[in-house]
């Protein structure tokens, strides 16, 4: 059956805390190297593989990505593969941005999801850039912590928006 | 049953089954009855409407009924009408026999639309009330449809406009999912549609409709803020100014917002259209002479609001901003001059003021958007030409960005300048000299500016199509001597900068062709330097031969378009490259590299897509004089037509000739099979049997694969007829004697192959003969790998003979038919095969599925998937490859059928998934991504196994596997997941 009407009026769109950010330009995709290519070569995990599984995740609040939004970048990712290591410094856009937690767990997340066990992963703030740097990376390097979070049906949710391909 | 009683039965059930029956004859035979017997019915089914409620739905029907009758006298339709609106509270009526009385206005208002109009209003107050309240989409739908007639046809509203919009309105926006397995199959698109025709059919409704669309818009729901938008548009093409002029502050406000603030792109899309259209609406509007212009007003505040954000590059509303003034630019001149006078001059004076070439380059990327929509508005009023003013500064503004360093910089440079260049006589003599240097240095650029490079080579050739004399006497020189440079020059060290920027330069020559005047100079240097190898001037590479053909093939298809460009590339290369080759085939005297190098299979092969390109735009007659020296050069060795004719012995490719010789006849095959089909080829009969003769021919695969080939092209566009049967019987001859005797084997299978294609694809009768004897040979323990490859072929569109371009018979529909004609051989050929030989024709089988267009192969799926889930397991990593690339769009296209297999399929893709082949590794990820298209809970159950191994690729040594892998992964984990 059609329903007559529906959708409140009210004014459209919550406010955003950051209206109008500085945006930088995407990275293009990486070119296909012949090595890349060849069967017996093998490729190893580099910077910018662990950056191009971050830079498209997308910013909780608005229609942007991290990498659009300068949050990460490539010279703030360590990666060692020989020693299972990877390091990701994110910047959050102001000092006091209220989502920093979940962007580094949106982050951990796709790490978590998309890296081999092997991999330990060290995911946190960019020294100096945030009010409460310390809590955001207590609270990330905590194994407990992260996993009960992603158990919040709520939490979950938006992480997922955050890692899904736009629309 | 006497009628009488039944109908006058006081019992009402009775009294129903009597009318029922009278309605369901009355149907049957409306057509036939009288004037007479219709009133007289008429007065009765009236009469009934005010009988019992269990009668009244068999009334309805009968009144429908002989709403169709021819025969219904004037005045009748207005008083049933008028009986129904009074008699009848419709909206208590089931939905059947509601849509009966929507029937029966309907039927009236299509045969007695005058009679309708004279009830004036009433008629439009009394469906109003009929449809009030409707809720059944079936009803909507036309209830809708006849509101839309009510309009337009201007039926009288009177005083009943403000109702007749609530009455539709009341379902704006459209909220409506089809029910599961729905069988009217009314989709939501249906209702939207049929409803804003009804609400953007009339200004009338203006005053009503724009604040609810306001509101609609300001809502927080994604389909009503679309569906607002998109009526909105509608509703500017009958609007105008009156009806606007008050909600223009608030439309404007709900728009901008919605652009900047969206996260939806197709938002942002339909607030841009809204606007475009409002602005055309405001420029359309005859204004009296004492109003004032609304669009100036309108404009001015859009500029107000978006102006500033142009002045912050590196902010985020910059490109909203932008955009929103060019949708409002695009809609008029008038407003396209209004907001270009103002933003260019604020967009070239910010372009100075920010230093950082990102900044620049997205200022100049919004400047090159505003000068598109000049070149449109200009080119239709040829009078104007607002940009002379701002010439100088784009001039030098475009100059300044071809020579940053930053390549996206430069890029849309280049694009600016292509547009700069369009418009006509803006440009002076000193800019194009300016700009050709500029091109003429990017056509330069290194490796890994290979973007800016091509980008540069495109503005040449659009640029000298407008410019040839600047390009002529400021560009070709330069290359002509560049090319020369290292001609003269044989200095070794340097050799790969040399051989770099010899390919540069031949690229740059083709680019510019764009013009006649331009190729009767480019062409002759290009032959020239190809001489200038081949006197051993130059220490030839294939690759440079090569790099020659491509950028003559370039040219050639350039000249394509105009017939005198294609002769004179024709007569003027083809003998060129012709008495090069012929020269290279002699006997050799002394020991040139360069003679190896044009027999070489790819300069060869090279060369015969240059001779095709120059061929198939040829006019029949031009192409009859050049088949008449072509031909005879090989079969008589005729030589007297090439520019350089004497040769130590003579040519004769056909007889003891050299294995050189020989193979040469590609070129013979370029040239004939390029031909349009009603140009004669002389001494057909015997070139026809030399060919046949030459692809039997052992030690050389490359002539009489190419003999085979040639001898297909002909065949296929050779009319039907009794000497197309002598040239069949032929081939058949030849290949059964081939295929028989042991040394002859593979060239027979080839010449089946080539002839079986070029009967295919005509829809040839023997076709299919030959084709089952080409499926024969799939089990065949030498040639049945190679019949398997062959399938490849038939299916495959060739580059070189048999091409649509080259006037080749191709039935548009030939795969379809080859599928549904051998796919049940295969099939059964596959069952009955011996175990060695079976993956021959899975192989066979999955060359022709891959082939197929989707539709044509998913209602065939039941029948096959269960041999491609088989084809799965064959360790055969071709057949692998190409089931999979099968399956995928399968998955995506029928996730239903595919998820009854979703066990078979999961395995199978999970086992390929560490296959030793990097290709196969990729593609079954890709696969394992498809799978998450089936529907969510048939997936679930296998989540946890997938997800764990698919941990596994994740390490994959390779990166593009690993790639596919974090994509297949992190679809299964959003599965079921929330927020996904």
């Amino acid at each position: 059956m059609v329903g007559g009407g529906g959708g409140g009026g009210g004014a459209g769109g919550g406010l955003l805390e950051n209206a109008n950010p500085l945006i930088y330009e995407r990275s293009g995709e990486r070119p296909v190297t012949a090595g890349e290519e060849d069967e017996q070569v093998p490729d190893s995990i580099d910077a910018r593989e662990i950056f191009d599984l971050i830079r498209s995740i997308n910013d909780p609040e608005h229609p942007l990505t991290l990498e659009e939004l300068n949050v990460v970048e490539q010279v703030r990712v360590q990666v060692s593969d020989p020693e299972s290591t990877v390091a990701v410094a994110f910047t959050p856009t102001i000092p006091h941005c209220s989502m920093a937690t979940l962007i580094g767990l949106s982050i951990k997340v796709k790490l978590l999801r998309s890296l081999p066990q092997r991999f330990k992963m060290d995911v946190h703030i960019t020294p100096g850039t945030h009010a409460s740097e310390h809590a955001v990376n207590k609270q990330l390097a905590d194994k407990e912590r992260v996993a009960a979070a992603l158990e919040n049906t709520h939490l979950l949710e938006v992480v997922n928006q955050c890692l899904s391909a736009r629309s | 049953m006497p009628r009488g009683s039944s109908l006058e039965n006081p019992e009402p059930r009775t009294r129903e089954r009597g009318i029922q029956l009278l309605s369901q004859v009355l149907l049957q035979c409306h057509s036939l009855l009288l004037e007479k017997e219709v009133v007289h019915l008429i007065l009765f089914y009236e009469n009934r409407l005010k009988d019992h409620h269990l009668v009244i739905p068999s009334v309805l029907r009968g009144l429908r009924a002989l709403s169709l009758c021819v025969t219904l006298p004037p005045g009748l339709a207005v008083s049933v009408l008028k009986a129904i609106f009074q008699e009848v509270h419709v909206q208590s009526l089931p939905q059947v026999d509601r849509h009966t009385v929507y029937s029966i206005i309907t039927n009236f208002m299509r045969t007695r639309e005058e009679e309708l109009k004279g009830l004036g209003a009433d008629f439009t107050f009394g469906f109003i009330q009929v449809m009030d309240g409707e809720k059944d989409p079936r009803n909507l739908l036309v209830a809708f449809r006849i509101v839309h007639d009510l309009i337009s046809r201007d039926y009288s509203l009177g005083p009943f406009v403000e109702e007749l919009f609530e009455v539709t309105s009341c379902y704006f926006p459209i909220d409506f999912t089809p029910p599961p397995n729905d069988p009217h199959g009314i989709q939501r698109d249906d209702l939207i549609l049929s409803l804003r025709a009804v609400l953007a059919s009339t200004p009338r409704f203006a005053e009503f409709l724009l604040p609810l669309l306001i509101e609609k818009v300001d809502s927080e729901i994604l389909s009503a803020k679309l569906d607002s938008l998109q009526t909105l548009n509608a509703c500017c093409a009958v609007y105008g100014q009156k009806e606007l002029k008050d909600f223009l502050p608030s439309l404007w406000a709900s728009i901008r917002r919605e652009v900047f603030q969206t996260a939806s792109e197709r938002v942002e899309a339909e607030g841009l259209a809204a606007l475009h259209s409002l602005t055309a609406c405001l420029s359309r509007s005859v204004l009296r002479a004492d109003a004032e212009d609304l669009l100036d007003f309108f404009l001015s505040n859009i500029l107000q609001d978006c102006r500033h954000h142009l002045c912050e590059p590196d902010m985020k509303l910059v490109w909203p901003s932008a955009k929103l003034l060019q949708a409002a630019a695009g809609a008029s001149a008038r407003a396209c001059h209004h907001i270009t006078s103002n933003v260019l001059p604020l967009l070239l004076e910010q372009f100075h003021k920010h230093s950082q070439s990102n900044q620049r380059r997205t200022i100049l990327e919004m400047i090159l958007g505003f000068l598109k929509l000049q070149q449109k508005w200009s080119s239709e009023d040829k009078g104007e030409r607002p940009l002379s003013v701002f010439k100088d500064q784009l001039c030098s503004l475009v100059f300044t960005a071809l020579t940053d360093p930053n390549t996206q910089l430069q890029l849309v440079g280049i694009r600016t300048l292509t547009v700069l260049g369009a418009q006509p006589d803006l440009l002076s003599p000193g800019d194009l000299e300016l700009a050709v240097g500029h091109l003429y240095r990017l056509s330069f650029l290194e490796e890994d500016a290979q973007s800016c490079r091509m980008a540069a080579l495109e503005a040449s050739g659009a640029l000298a199509t407008l410019y040839p004399v600047a390009f002529s006497s400021h560009l070709v020189p330069k290359l002509a001597e560049e090319l020369c440079m290292g001609e003269s020059d044989l200095a070794r060290e340097d050799g790969s900068t040399k051989r770099s920027r010899h390919l540069r330069c031949l690229q740059a020559l083709s680019a510019v062709s764009t013009h006649p005047s331009i190729v009767k100079e480019t062409l002759p240097l290009l032959l020239q330097h190809l001489c200038q190898m081949n006197k051993g001037n130059l220490a030839a590479e294939p690759s440079e031969v090569i790099a020659v053909c491509q950028s003559l093939q370039r040219v050639a298809e350039k000249c394509q378009l105009d017939p005198e460009s294609c002769w004179y590339f024709h007569q003027t290369a083809i003998p060129c490259l012709l008495a090069l080759a012929v020269q290279a085939s002699m006997p050799e005297k002394e020991h040139s590299i360069m003679r190896k190098v044009l027999l070489e299979d790819e300069v060869l092969a090279a060369m015969v897509s240059v001779i095709g390109t120059a061929t198939t735009h040829l006019s029949p007659d031009l192409a009859a004089q050049s088949v008449a020296c072509i031909v005879p050069l090989f079969l008589d060795g005729n030589i007297s037509f090439l520019p350089e004719n004497s040769f130590p012995c003579r040519f004769q490719p056909f007889q003891d000739g050299s294995s050189g010789q020989r193979r040469l006849v590609a070129l013979l095959m370029a040239f004939v099979c390029s031909l349009p089909r009603n140009v004669e080829i002389p001494q057909l009969n015997q070139l026809m049997r030399e060919l046949l003769e030459l692809s039997c021919c052992q030690g050389c695969p490359f002539s009489s694969t190419a003999a085979a080939k040639c001898f297909a092209g002909l065949l296929n566009k050779h009319p039907a007829g009794q000497q197309l049967d002598e040239f069949l019987q032929l081939a058949v001859d030849k290949v059964e004697a081939g295929l028989g005797s042991g040394a002859h084997r593979s060239q027979a299978f080839t010449l089946l192959l080539w002839v079986t294609k070029a009967l295919v694809l005509r829809y040839h009768p023997l076709g299919s003969c030959l084709t089952d004897r080409l499926m024969g040979l799939l089990s065949d323990a030498e040639l049945g790998p190679k019949a398997a490859d062959g399938f490849s072929l038939l299916m495959s569109d060739c580059t070189d003979v048999l091409t649509r371009a080259g006037h080749a018979d191709v039935r548009i529909m030939f795969r379809q038919r080859f599928f549904t004609d051998n796919v049940p051989a295969l099939v059964q050929g596959f069952h009955a095969a011996p175990q060695d030989v079976k993956p021959n024709y899975l192989k066979g089988l999955s060359h022709v599925l891959n082939r197929l267009p989707k539709p044509v192969l998913l209602p065939e799926l039941p029948t096959l998937l269960s041999l491609l889930l088989e084809a799965l397991s064959c360790p055969d990593c071709v057949v692998q490859l190409s089931t999979l690339s099968c399956l995928q769009p399968l998955l995506l296209e029928a996730p239903q059928v595919m998820s009854l297999h979703v066990d078979t399929l999961v395995t199978k893709f999970l086992n390929l998934s560490s296959s030793p082949s990097m290709a196969v590794r990729i593609a079954a990820l890709q696969c394992m991504h498809a799978l998450t298209r089936l529907p969510t809970p048939v997936l679930l159950p296998y989540k946890p196994q997938v997800i764990r191994a698919l941990a596994k690729p994740l390490d994959d040594k390779k990166r593009l596997v690993r790639k596919e892998a974090v994509s297949a992964r992190g679809e299964w984990f959003l599965l079921g997941s929330p927020g996904s």
